[in-house]
């Protein structure tokens, strides 16, 4: 017998499981189909989850969601051969509700709560199965093929199905993956004491910390390097662009082992057990290159539509979380229609337009762009500042004065002034 | 810089569980492969699936490291075809 759904969901990730949230408390019949064991066993990320889409969907999250720790403090830092500078930041502010809507989490088991909470909504879940195709009949989405050779059929599909989607490219709803639209990351969970945490991160009780290198950090390449506290253990990772690697003949590996070797980080991460090491893509297409996002019985979301904000906000499950939201309402409305046709799913697009989502992809389009057209922002720039500084601290006999002359000829130098100040203007609509 | 031993991938990936399909998911076009001086999947790969056999010149692919990033089709579309392993099988990230 055929069996047919209002939505088949594909991916039980922070997308799918908003969908899934806002389509079942709609009264829509829900399926949502995991390729992993069970839901969060295949997904991982960085480890900060911002959540200001998910306080909408759960409000009390806090008493039941599996949260690490609160962000409280945030380092941003550079660091160039023995030089390090970096700029930390507190504010009591993020140490009381909503704790700045910035939490660290470990996906497999926030995944596997939220995944829950769903189906406590109503959605159904079934794990183990990979989807290999959708099923189309006169140009519209009808259902999907797994590789088991099962036909599951339903109104609409919402493809979730993450960064590495191979269905969006099969279905030709985006462009092929490049080195150059790829970041690669791979990161360490390193189990740490609690009482050692706090102390080498000045934290205490439920507040975290995230700190981020970048320049030398990563050997000079586009991408960063970061640590984030856990309650018992600390995240630890890198993420370049996959062009970069590829043209420097140097994998992500490496990078993070060098990472860690720096006398900083060392001292942060000594004597920490490796509980798992872990890897993933992230689809950086950016706004001008967005994939399609919907079709005649189809509506793409979360990585799978390439939502991320590549700026230094890092965000991509508040984006994903967000764009399920959207695609559950459109499907709603389109069921009370009737009408699951391309022109009524463009509902989605406009939803997504109007919502933070596209606009922060927008206002942040030319960020990588403008990185790798401009490379003194994380080369040239930050090492010469850094330089000043070491030079200007540096105790010798020297006078005062001479030093101070010597630091601004050197500074003159090595920089063009014009050309600071004109890329510090133009650096304002692409970086911040 | 540091005296200690670097952590190898192998050592890495036991922290990994992982159950391991009979068949491999990873598909190389040895005759490709072979005519790339450089081929990008040998350092690209987080997990070391693919070593080049130096005796052969072939590619072998440990498609069982395998922690599906999907980084390797990405690099080398060429002669890599990575497809999702059968439901419920492969990587089963404990954190994540």
């Amino acid at each position: 017998m055929e069996e047919k759904f209002d939505c088949i969901i594909i991916g039980a990730g922070p997308a799918g499981s908003a969908a899934a949230i806002t389509l079942a408390q709609g009264g829509a019949d829900v399926v949502v189909l995991e390729k992993g064991e069970s839901p969060g066993s295949k997904n991982i990320f960085g480890g900060i989850l911002f959540t200001t889409v998910l306080n909408k969907l759960i409000p009390n999250f806090l008493e039941s969601a599996p949260i690490e720790r609160h962000i409280l403090r945030r380092k941003f830092g550079f660091i160039f051969d023995e030089n390090e500078t970096s700029l930390e930041m507190r504010s009591e502010k993020f140490n009381r509700p909503p704790f700045n809507n910035t939490f660290t989490v470990l996906r497999s088991q926030f995944d596997k709560w939220f995944a829950a909470e769903a189906e406590k909504a109503g959605a159904q879940m079934f794990s183990g199965i990979t989807v290999d195709n959708f099923i189309e009949k006169n140009g519209a989405t009808v259902g999907i093929k797994s590789k088991g050779g099962d036909e599951l059929f339903a109104d609409v599909v919402i493809n979730t199905e993450g960064a590495n989607s191979l269905l969006a490219e099969r279905a030709g709803m985006r462009k092929l993956m490049t080195p150059h639209n790829r970041v690669l990351t791979v990161k360490e969970i390193l189990k740490l004491p609690k009482e050692t945490i706090e102390d080498r991160f000045s934290v205490e009780r439920d507040e975290g910390a995230s700190v981020e290198y970048f320049g030398g950090a990563v050997k000079g390449m586009k991408g960063s390097a970061f640590i984030y506290t856990n309650k018992e253990s600390i995240s630890i990772g890198i993420g370049c662009t996959m062009d970069e690697m590829i043209e420097k003949n140097s994998g992500p590996n490496g990078i993070l082992e060098h990472f860690k070797e720096l006398p900083t980080i060392s001292n942060y991460i000594k004597g920490g057990e490796l509980l798992e090491y872990s890897t993933h893509m992230i689809p950086e297409d950016g706004y001008n290159n967005l994939p399609k996002l919907y079709k005649s019985g189809l509506l793409m979301v979360g990585d799978s539509a390439a939502l991320i904000n590549p700026s230094l906000y890092h965000e991509g499950t508040n984006l994903a979380m967000a764009s399920g939201i959207c695609a559950g309402k459109t499907i709603l409305e389109a069921k009370k229609r009737k009408d699951f046709s391309e022109k009524s799913l463009s509902q989605y697009q406009r939803k997504m337009e109007e919502s933070f989502v596209l606009k922060d992809m927008k206002h942040f389009r030319k960020f990588l762009s403008f990185i790798t057209n401009n490379r003194q922002f994380i080369d040239d720039y930050p090492k010469v500042f850094m330089e000043m500084l070491v030079d200007y601290f540096t105790i010798s006999e020297m006078p005062k004065k001479a030093v101070r002359k010597a630091i601004i000829k050197k500074f003159l130098k090595n920089i063009n002034l014009l050309r600071l100040l004109y890329d510090m203007w133009r650096s304002k609509g692409a970086l911040v | 810089m540091n005296n200690k031993k670097r952590i190898s991938i192998e050592d890495k990936l036991f922290t990994v569980t992982r159950k391991i399909d009979t068949e491999s998911h990873i598909k190389v076009d040895q005759e490709k492969f072979k005519k790339d001086p450089n081929p990008a999947i040998l350092y690209i790969c987080p997990s070391k699936v693919y070593v080049k056999n130096e005796e052969t010149g072939e590619c072998i692919v440990n498609f069982e490291n395998c922690l599906e990033c999907g980084s390797c089709q990405v690099a080398n579309r060429d002669y890599v075809v990575w497809d999702n392993p059968r439901g419920g099988t492969g990587v089963i990230y404990k954190y994540g």
